[in-house]
Order: C-alpha cells, then sequence, then structure tokens
C-alpha cells in the first residue's frame, strides 16, 4: 500500500538540496503553509557546492504527511533532491543560546556547573544574567533548557537542526 | 537587440502563432516589439479574459497558450486565469512588465509583487534581472510549462530590462536540473496491475483529465475494449472517451450520471486514469474505493496517495503506462464474454435511470435544449462551459463523441471561463464550430469578450440557458437554506440580445423548441459570435445531486 494510514505522528529529519538562488526558501516555505504542513524548525545553508544550498526541516507529522510532504517538495523546480533522514544513522546537531536570570552568586555558579556538564559555553556574563551556548541534539537542548527554566530565561534563541547522514559520501 | 525584441523572438522560436493580452505602463516596450512580431496579437478587455483565452487555446493545441498584461493591476487581473489553468493543469505562460529593477521594493505606481502573488497557482515563475536572460528564460518557461504535469509558468519583466540592449545567445538546448518530467511506469508495478485486472470481476476505468492532457484516447478505448472494462470519467475526464460509445458510462461526481456514480460503488477494481480523486469526484475519501483495489495512473508522483491511499501505482505519461499495460495484458488476456454479468449490469443501470429520471415539466428545459444542441453539432465541435448548473448540465445532457473536444473550469470553478476560453480555443481551431454552454451569471462576468471575439473575427456560440439567476447558489439555498434565497436574482438584467446587438455580435432568444432549433443553425452559419437566450425555469435544478460531504452512495436523484 502507498501512503499508510497509520495517523501516528513522530519526529523527522527531511534534508533537500535546492538551488542556491533568491526565493527558493519563500517558495518552500510558502508551499509548507498553503498545504497546512507543520514544520518544527528549518534551516538553510551553504554546502560543498557554491550553486547548492541544504534544507534541513524537521516535524512532527504522521508517515503520510511526511510521504505528502516530502513528494510536494520534490514536485518544486529548484529543489533537486529530497530525503528523509534516517535518524539512527544520521547526525544531527542544533545550536542554542540561552540567556538565563541570574544575579545571586549561588544561582551563578550553578548555571555554570550546569553549562559544564552539559558541554556548553559561558559567551556573556552581565549584572543580572549569564548567557549560555548549548549544542546538540534538540534533546539535550531541551533537557537543559528545563533544568534552567527555574531561574528565570531571559532570551532564547534556537537555530533549529542542522544535518548529515553518516559514513558514506552520499549527498 | 532589446529585452522586448528578444522576448518576441524567443516566443517565435517557440512556434507561438498568438498572444492574447492588453498593454499598460510596464509593458510597453514589449508592445512597441509586438509591432514587428510574426504572430497574431488579441487585445482582450480585461486581462483575466486574456489567461483564459490562453488556457482556452493551451487546451485544445495541447501546447502553451501566451497572455501578456502590465505590472500591478493588469498582472493581478491575470491570476484568476492563472489560478484556474493551475487547477486544471493547462499550460499557459503569463508575461507581465514590472516596475524597474531599481524601483522594485519602493512601492511604486503599479508595482505589485506578482512572483509571490502568483507563488501558490503557478507551476514556476521566472524574473529576468538582465535582458540576456530572456532568451533562456523563456525557453525554460515553455518547456516547463508543456511538459510532465503541465501548468502555467509566469515570466515578470522589470521595464529597464525589457528596454536594455545586449547581444543575445538563444539557446537550442536547456537543462533543468531540478525538474525531471519523464518518469516510467515501474514495471513490477505494472505485472500487479495486469495480476488485479485479470482477476478482477468488476474491473472499472475511471477517466481522468490525465487522459486528455496526455491525449491517451486510443490507448484508453483499446484498454476498455480489450478487457471490456465500462468506462466512467470524472467531469475533467469527461470526453476522454467517446460519451455514445458502447463502454461508456459518463462522469461520476457530485452531479454525475446517476448510473456511473452507482456502477462504481458497486466495483472490484477501479482503474485512475489520468484522476486525482477530488472531493467533487468522488465524495468522502474515505468511503470512496472502499473494499476494491486501486490501481493508479498519474504523471505526477505526489498524486499517489495524496487523497486515496492506493493499491499499485503507476506513474507516468498515461499515454505510455496504457501502452504497456495493454501489451501485457494481451499477452495474458482470456476473451471475455461480451455480455458478462458485469456489462449486463451496465446496461441494466442506464436503462433504470433513464427511465427513472423524468425532465423538468416545460417546453424547454436544459435537458432538452443541450439534447438539441449535440444533435445540430458535427462530432468534431469544441464544447466549453461557464460554472454553476449550465456546466452541471452539460455534463449529464451532452455527450461528448469525439474525444478531447470538451473542456471546462473544472478544479477551480471560474464562473466567467467558458467564454473568453471559447474564443482561445476559436483561435486554436478556427475551422470547428465552438460553443460556450453558458449561464447568465457566468456570462455576465466576462461578456466584454464579445468585442473580442467580433473585431478578431473569432466567432463562438453561447449557449444562454438563462434562468436570470445565480442559479447552482439558488438550488442550494433552496435545498440547504430553508428557500431562504440571498443575493441570487438578476432582475430580467440586461438583456441578452440587446448586449450581442451593442457589440455587433448575433443575439437570438429562442422561447421554443422550434425557434431553438432555428437559432442554433443560424449560428453554425453566423460569421460573427451568436448569443442565444434561452429562458430556463428559476426553479430547475440539477439532479442527480451528491450532497457536499457525504459520498457517492448518498446520491440524491431527484426533488
Amino acid at each position: 500500500m502507498f501512503a499508510t494510514t497509520v495517523q501516528k505522528e513522530s519526529w523527522h529529519i527531511v534534508s533537500a538540496l535546492v538551488e542556491n538562488k533568491p526565493g527558493v526558501l519563500f517558495r518552500v516555505t510558502n508551499l509548507f503553509r498553503a498545504r497546512s504542513f507543520n514544520i518544527e524548525s528549518i534551516t538553510v545553508g551553504s554546502t560543498e557546492q557554491q550553486d547548492l544550498s541544504r534544507m534541513t526541516i524537521t516535524t512532527n507529522s504522521d508517515e503520510k504527511t511526511l510521504d505528502q510532504l516530502v513528494k510536494q517538495l520534490r514536485k518544486l523546480i529548484d529543489v533537486i533532491e529530497v530525503k528523509v533522514l534516517d535518524t539512527d544513522k544520521t547526525v544531527y546537531r542544533e545550536l542554542s543560546l540561552i540567556k538565563i536570570r541570574a544575579v545571586d552568586p549561588t544561582t551563578r555558579s550553578e548555571i555554570v556547573n550546569y553549562a559544564t556538564i552539559f558541554r556548553g559555553n559561558i559567551l556573556d556574563i552581565g549584572k543580572e544574567t549569564i548567557t549560555v551556548e548549548i549544542t546538540g541534539t534538540p534533546d539535550k537542548i531541551d533537557a537543559f533548557k528545563n533544568l534552567v527554566e527555574l531561574y528565570g530565561i531571559a532570551q532564547l534563541s534556537r537555530t533549529g537542526v542542522s544535518a548529515l547522514p553518516r559514513g558514506g559520501v552520499e549527498s | 537587440m532589446t529585452g522586448a525584441k528578444a522576448l518576441i523572438q524567443a516566443l517565435e522560436k517557440e512556434g507561438v502563432d498568438v498572444v492574447f493580452g492588453l498593454p499598460g505602463g510596464a509593458n510597453l516596450p514589449i508592445y512597441d516589439a509586438l509591432v514587428d512580431a510574426n504572430f497574431r496579437h488579441i487585445l482582450v478587455r480585461h486581462e483575466q479574459a486574456a489567461a483564459h483565452m490562453a488556457d482556452g487555446y493551451a487546451r485544445i493545441k495541447r501546447k502553451a497558450g501566451v497572455c501578456f498584461a502590465t505590472s500591478g493591476p493588469g498582472a493581478t487581473n491575470l491570476i484568476t486565469g492563472i489560478a484556474t489553468a493551475y487547477a486544471d493543469s493547462s499550460p499557459i505562460l503569463a508575461v507581465t512588465g514590472q516596475v524597474p529593477l531599481a524601483m522594485i521594493g519602493k512601492d511604486a505606481f503599479q508595482e505589485t509583487d506578482i512572483i509571490g502573488v502568483a507563488n501558490p497557482c503557478t507551476k514556476y515563475s521566472f524574473q529576468p534581472r538582465s535582458a540576456a536572460e530572456i532568451p533562456e528564460m523563456i525557453k525554460k518557461a515553455v518547456y516547463i510549462a508543456e511538459s510532465g504535469r503541465p501548468g502555467p509558468v509566469l515570466v515578470d519583466i522589470p521595464k529597464d530590462v525589457q528596454q536594455a540592449t545586449v547581444d543575445m545567445k538563444f539557446p537550442e538546448l536547456i537543462k533543468v536540473r531540478g525538474y525531471n518530467p519523464n518518469v516510467e511506469a515501474d514495471l513490477s508495478e505494472m505485472v500487479r496491475a495486469v495480476e488485479l485486472l485479470l482477476n478482477a470481476e468488476r474491473p472499472i476505468i475511471m477517466a481522468g483529465g490525465g487522459v486528455i492532457l496526455s491525449g491517451a484516447f486510443s490507448e484508453l478505448q483499446a484498454l476498455a475494449e480489450l478487457v471490456k472494462i465500462p468506462v466512467v470519467s470524472t467531469f475533467k475526464g469527461k470526453g476522454a472517451f467517446p460519451e455514445n460509445h458502447p463502454l461508456a458510462m459518463g462522469p461520476i461526481g457530485m452531479h454525475g450520471h446517476a448510473e456511473a456514480n452507482k456502477i462504481i460503488l458497486e466495483a472490484d477494481c477501479i482503474v485512475a486514469v489520468g484522476a486525482r480523486f477530488s472531493d467533487r469526484s468522488v465524495g468522502k475519501f474515505d468511503e470512496f474505493g472502499k473494499g476494491m483495489s486501486i490501481i493508479h495512473m498519474d504523471i505526477d508522483p505526489a498524486e499517489i496517495g495524496k487523497n486515496k491511499s492506493v493499491d499499485v501505482a503507476l506513474v507516468g505519461d498515461v499515454k505510455s503506462s496504457l501502452r504497456t499495460l495493454v501489451k501485457m495484458l494481451s499477452k495474458k488476456m482470456i476473451k471475455k464474454d461480451s455480455d458478462n454479468p458485469w456489462l449486463k449490469r451496465r446496461k441494466e443501470l442506464i436503462q433504470y435511470y433513464a427511465e427513472t429520471l423524468k425532465d423538468y415539466p416545460r417546453e424547454i428545459t436544459a435537458r432538452k435544449s443541450l439534447k438539441k444542441l449535440r444533435e445540430l453539432l458535427p462530432a468534431n465541435a469544441i464544447v466549453t462551459t461557464e460554472v454553476g448548473q449550465c456546466q452541471m448540465w452539460a455534463s449529464l445532457h451532452f455527450d461528448v463523441i469525439t474525444p478531447g473536444t470538451f473542456f471546462s473550469s473544472t478544479g477551480l470553478g471560474t464562473m466567467g471561463f467558458g467564454f473568453p476560453a471559447s474564443i482561445g480555443a476559436k483561435a486554436a481551431r478556427p475551422n470547428v464550430p465552438v460553443v460556450d454552454i453558458a449561464g447568465d451569471g457566468s456570462f455576465n462576468m466576462t461578456e466584454n469578450s464579445l468585442a473580442v471575439s467580433v473585431l478578431d473575427k473569432l466567432p463562438v456560440i453561447v449557449f444562454l440557458m438563462n434562468n436570470y439567476m445565480l442559479g447552482m447558489v439558488a438550488q442550494w439555498q433552496r435545498t440547504f437554506y430553508n428557500r431562504r434565497y440571498s443575493g441570487v436574482h438578476q432582475h430580467n438584467c440586461p438583456d441578452y440580445v440587446k448586449i450581442a446587438d451593442a457589440y455587433g455580435a448575433q443575439g437570438i432568444r429562442a422561447e421554443s423548441m422550434h425557434e431553438l432549433e432555428k437559432a442554433i443553425k443560424a449560428a453554425l452559419k453566423s460569421d460573427v459570435a451568436t448569443v442565444i437566450d434561452i429562458p430556463i425555469d428559476p426553479e430547475e435544478d440539477v439532479y442527480p445531486f451528491v450532497a457536499p460531504g457525504t459520498g457517492l452512495k448518498d446520491m440524491i436523484t431527484g426533488a
């Protein structure tokens, strides 16, 4: 059967090679909006080939919706190739910057300790805040965020996921 | 050479023989270059009509129809026509003027981000930033519009790019990296399709618009005749198969033929050829095709599993897939008895509904008028429609005999489409009669194209079933809103005979079947457009009717 009717949602990483030219991101995001595809994150950046960009899209979708998302993406003329990455055979990372409220010294040292455990970097220390950089899987960033939430998060910025398949040389 | 000149030459090289359009500030250089073009320009009175004409032309020629408009409102006026073409996979090339490069993004006079506006309803769009890009872009635009699943392509050219003078290179070959429209169906899927068809007791073909786009008429007929399968169609697929053929059943759907809606539910295997299982055709997605096996042929891989999960998918041009399927089947096929129970059932259903479904009790009705039209038109006449009751009556009561001679705005359902589209069709095939089966509500929207029809000598026939009512809306208000009419009455305005007269066309009112016969004969002889004004009772409904949100099994056959 094509397009199974299982409606369970799960998390997917979709990787697309696209033409590196103006308007491509617009076409992709407009497609998602027009067809009501829910996107968790989307990142775009340069690749080893100058004229191509890689878009990494993460989405919580059921199989049928994912199947349509991939097929509709492939239909776009500016999209060269689309793959759903098997998360077990993929390296993927996200970078996040988290500005945490930290006035008293105990809080400050606790945050620094947590950051070290999460292999994060302290990027900035102000009078009332500490800004931490955490890089990892989205789960890891969520875990850190949950941990420091009690101090109060002043600002947070996440890049979305960037991903490549493990090993081999396939694009 | 200027960019504008390069555009005209590129179009000439693509074999364009007619362009429909209207000039304005931002495409003046294009219109200047047009003076020396070796193709015809047809001046419209509203850009929407230009897009519909290009669409009508494209559907008959099966190659890209071209329309021109200026920036801003000119371009936005095209949008309804572009969206119509997109919904029905029709290849049109829209060329719009744009404000000069330096003015883009400055909210200049008559500036619209038309690429952005058109994005959801175009297959692709281009905006050259230098004149040298134009020849290649036009070649790519036509290629993308016509190949694979066809669709509209927009080329938006800033005014200074039209004016710039550079050395032009016209490429012979082009390649679009992310676009591979030529796919062949998977052989293992083909084997499974053969097995399913050989084992099916009650197979049925559902012919969609893809058959017409692909010109796969003889291939479809070969499959139907080999396996002796009844053939229903979607509305877009109407006329993919001759409707007077002994296996034909007509369109299914919301206002499908009763026998077609009935038989498809009794089938055990559906071969959907170039069809997309639209809600108007199949009713509820989940209910349709339950317990049957579905073989889906389509050139667009994204159609597989979009609305309906299927058992076998044959992705590729349906003409080629059908050919392979027939070849493989003919080796294994055991001759089927022509009076097997399934074909008997077909006859039984047709006979039952012919006796059961009564016409509206009046001297002149939609059914009688359309049967008379069919009787008097040659088989190769081209017929299109407006949208609403007139369209559904055409679907029910006008049989298409020569495949590919019928089209309509089936996907978007654009009122005002039929008349300009019929003029485009006439430009594509001037030697056959072209008829727009119209209602007054729709015709009113684009009737100023009468000027084009008269002045450009493209005489079409407007078969106006006139109830001075937005009839389909009125029917729904009768059925679902307890006869509370709201915004549907036209109050006997305007007088369509006088409208025709005002444009120098021929207007004939036909108040009896005898007068109608005379009017059709006069229209067929006329060298100007003819509007035949046929009074239809505003209470005459379209039946059968499958109410929205219900399944084909819930079909209502009469009041």
